[in-house]
Order: C-alpha cells, then sequence, then structure tokens
C-alpha cells in the first residue's frame, strides 16, 4: 500500500525555492567533504529504471547511490524490462516498489512519472520524460550556476538551440523564472522556438523580460549564462527536419569574441557538433563540471528523499 | 415546427448555435432508449439564435462534460410536466474521461487502465491540460 506523506520529485516546481537552496547547500558540503557521506545510505537500494537509454543521467544516479555507500539495480532500456512482455508502468513500478526504496525513473512519454508516483510506494525521481521535463538536470544546471556565478538572481541567460522539445529548457526557465531580476534569450530556428504556452504561463505570467532571436551572435555579449542544447533525433517524426536543423547552431571560439570574460558556458550534453570541441579549453567552458555537479546533487536529493540527516 | 412537450426529462437551453450536437454526441445520446429532440438555430432574444436539446428521460447526465462544452447552458429538470429545477453550470476545475489527450508523446497513449483527466489552469481563457503531460487541450479535437 502507498505511504503517506512520500516526497516525489516529477517537476522542479514540486521543491521549493528554500528547498532548492538547502539542496545546492548540502550538494556543496559533500563536494568539500565527501567521506562524511559515504555512509549515509548503506543498506538502501537506489532502482533505476530506465525505459528510454540514457548514459550521462543514469550512471550519475548510480554513482551518487554508490557513493552515499547504497547499493543499486535496474535496466536501461525497455526491452530488457517487463514493458517488452506487454506489462503497464503502473504495475512494474508496484513491483519494483518492493525491491528497493528509491526509484529514479527515465520514460520516453511524457507524464509517465505522474502515474509512477501514485502507484508507488517509494520515492519517485523522475530522471526524464519525453519532451516534458527533467528536474534533476535542473537541479545540476543550478547548482553550476550557483557556483560558476555566486548567485541565483540577476543573470542574462541565453538559451540556444532546441527550445521546442528540450525539456531541460523547460525546466531550468521553470525554475530559475523564481529568482529575482532574470532576463532570457531564447535562440532557436523557427520551428523549435519556445512553446506558446511556456511563454504565457511562465515567462509572461512571471513578468520575466525575455527576446526571442535565431541569431546565436547577437546578444552574446549581454549574457552571463550560455545554455547550448542539442537537436535531439529521438524527438521528431519527420528524419528530414531533423537533418535540417541538427546543425543549425555551432558555438566555436570565434562566436565567443565579443562574449562577457566571466561568461559561463553550459549543456546538458551529450553534444553532438554544437559545440565545436575548440571551446573545450577555453576557461568559460563548464559543461564538464556540469555533468561532474550532477553526481552531488544527486547525493544531496537521495538523501532528502530518504530523509537521511 | 412543433416539438412534444416532454413529461420527463431534460431541456437543455440557451446552447450556443452549434454545440448541441457536440453535447450530444458526447452525453452519447444516440444510444439511449427514450426520445431525444436537438434543435438547431432557434430564435432567441438574446443570442439571435441557439440550439435546445430535450431528452425525454430523466437519465444520468453528466453535467461536467455539458460544461466543458458550453458553460453558459441552462438545464431545466423536468418532472411531471413542471420545471422543478432550473441549473446553472460552471467550467469543471476537472475532467475525467471526457477527452483523450491528443499529444502521442503522452503516457496515455500507452498505458492500460489509466483515466484521462484534464485540469483546467486557466479559467479565463477556458485552457484545460492534460494532468499527465500538460499538453493543451485542443477543445474542437477532443475524441470521445
Amino acid at each position: 500500500m502507498k505511504k503517506e506523506k512520500i516526497r516525489n520529485l516529477i517537476d522542479i516546481k514540486d521543491f521549493s525555492v528554500k528547498e532548492i537552496d538547502e539542496l545546492i547547500k548540502v550538494a556543496n558540503d559533500i563536494i568539500t567533504n565527501r567521506e562524511k557521506y559515504s555512509h549515509k545510505c548503506d543498506g538502501k537500494i537506489l532502482a533505476t529504471l530506465f525505459f528510454e537509454p540514457s548514459t550521462r543521467t543514469r550512471l550519475s544516479f548510480e554513482s551518487a547511490m554508490l557513493r552515499l555507500g547504497g547499493k543499486v539495480l535496474g535496466f536501461s532500456e525497455a526491452g530488457s524490462s517487463s514493458t517488452a512482455k506487454g506489462e503497464t508502468l503502473g504495475d512494474t513500478i508496484e513491483t519494483v516498489s518492493g525491491y528497493a526504496d528509491i526509484i529514479a525513473m527515465r520514460h520516453p512519454k511524457e507524464g509517465a512519472p505522474v502515474v509512477a508516483s501514485k502507484r508507488a510506494s517509494v520515492p519517485i525521481i523522475n530522471a526524464g520524460d519525453g519532451g516534458h521535463n527533467h528536474p534533476t538536470q535542473t537541479l545540476t544546471d543550478l547548482l553550476t550556476i550557483s557556483r560558476e556565478k555566486k548567485r541565483l538572481n540577476n543573470l542574462t541567460i541565453g538559451l540556444c538551440g532546441d527550445l521546442k522539445f528540450g525539456r531541460t529548457i523547460h525546466s531550468i526557465i521553470s525554475a530559475m523564472s523564481r529568482y529575482d531580476n532574470i532576463k532570457f534569450i531564447l535562440i532557436s530556428p523557427d520551428e523549435l522556438k519556445l512553446p506558446d504556452y511556456t511563454i504565457t504561463e511562465v515567462l509572461e505570467k512571471n513578468n520575466i523580460e525575455y527576446v526571442e532571436t535565431n541569431n546565436l551572435e547577437e546578444y552574446m555579449s549581454d549574457l552571463d549564462i550560455l545554455y547550448m542544447t542539442r537537436v535531439q533525433k529521438e524527438r521528431f517524426f519527420n528524419e528530414a527536419d531533423y537533418l535540417r536543423l541538427k546543425d543549425y547552431y555551432i558555438l566555436d571560439r570565434k562566436k565567443l569574441d565579443n562574449a562577457k570574460k566571466d561568461l559561463c558556458i553550459m549543456h546538458p550534453l551529450p553534444r553532438v557538433s554544437e559545440i565545436n570541441p575548440d571551446v573545450d579549453d577555453d576557461p568559460r567552458a563548464k559543461y564538464f563540471t556540469q555533468a561532474h555537479n550532477g553526481v552531488y546533487i544527486r547525493m544531496a536529493l537521495i538523501l532528502k528523499l530518504l530523509e537521511v540527516k | 415546427m412543433n416539438i412534444d412537450t416532454i413529461e420527463n426529462g431534460y431541456v437543455i437551453d440557451h446552447i450556443t448555435s452549434g454545440n448541441a450536437i457536440k453535447i450530444y454526441r458526447l452525453l452519447d445520446l444516440e444510444n439511449i432508449e427514450c426520445q431525444v429532440a436537438l434543435i438547431t438555430n432557434v430564435k432567441s432574444k438574446k443570442t439571435k439564435t441557439k440550439d435546445l436539446l430535450k431528452i425525454g428521460k430523466l437519465i444520468d447526465i453528466d453535467l461536467d462534460k455539458i460544461a466543458f462544452i458550453d458553460p453558459d447552458v441552462t438545464v431545466n429538470v423536468v418532472k411531471n410536466n413542471k420545471i422543478i429545477k432550473k441549473q446553472k453550470l460552471q467550467l469543471p476545475e476537472k475532467l475525467i474521461n471526457v477527452c483523450k489527450c491528443n499529444n502521442p508523446r503522452c503516457i496515455t497513449s500507452i498505458e492500460r487502465n489509466l483515466d484521462q483527466v484534464f485540469n483546467l489552469t486557466d479559467k479565463d481563457k477556458k485552457i484545460y491540460r492534460c494532468h499527465y503531460c500538460e499538453t493543451t487541450l485542443e477543445k474542437d479535437k477532443f475524441l470521445y
């Protein structure tokens, strides 16, 4: 039976700004005092249920739990789960709830974590649901911004690439809209613009300043953060559209000529061609640091949801 | 045109022209065993024209479905040839199994035994979103 008051992370808005600040504080403490946390989850099991392939997110969850002293079980594609035999998601989740203390789930269908949370008797973490939400990526992004810029307010943030299907984009806009004096520069081809509802119900509703452009360099000198994204092949029904749009933006050293000295360049990874490798040596490139931060914030999240002090 | 009065049942009045057929379909009135009159483009003082639905039996009707299509209608309940109740409707906060989500990426497209749920997220603009994937419900494309 479902326990009372189980906390889940389905959408970044499930957590208050205060709770996110606390998670960032714990993650920072983990970074400086890793040994202190290495047995916090002894005897606990994390199930990683990945109905859609992912390397980074799954491994970072597994690394997070292992670094906390816990154990991990799970699958990395739907083909190796009972889904291939026709089992519903709800049944899979109810079963796995008896095998693990916490579940991190990625699913290609949007809203799948809502279904999972109704059936689970342990906390559910949304590790990405289709083009919808990816809240732990957002927590990773917030930790990275907080560490690199020493603040989460007063920022001009450029979001570039697939703003239509990019779940990391929707989540980070939703999260950053709760901080003061945030301005977004939305850089995308017309076909991959931010959905109207995100503009009306998040940006305009919260009086957030934004500009839409399809020119990557136009506002480069204004940016404190440049968040690049990949055009995701798996989100297109038509391959011709994907091929036409995949190389629309390629960030290279030259395009950074007018950028601020303390610009923070981020990317949820994996990248394909949207960031030229010649940017990697630039001290402003923070995407690998960002990927590493993902482990620490997930450690903090697991501790919070399992109520481990 | 003469339509008989009804002894027991409902008269759904003040339906915006064109909406009666949608209510008829959504309530699945073609499969009930009683007289149903669907009258369109009736002269109206307020709106020039309106639609009207008469159902000749006191069946269970889902008022949320009617309100979803047209919250401005009046549902008159008729018993023994008398109107015993005039019911005004309100846009429902939640729609359960009234519409299907038409986002092919939504979990409702594959998960069996799952209620189709939409939440009213903007009362002024009458916007409903899928409870699961948050896709906006396109009112003219509902599938039930």
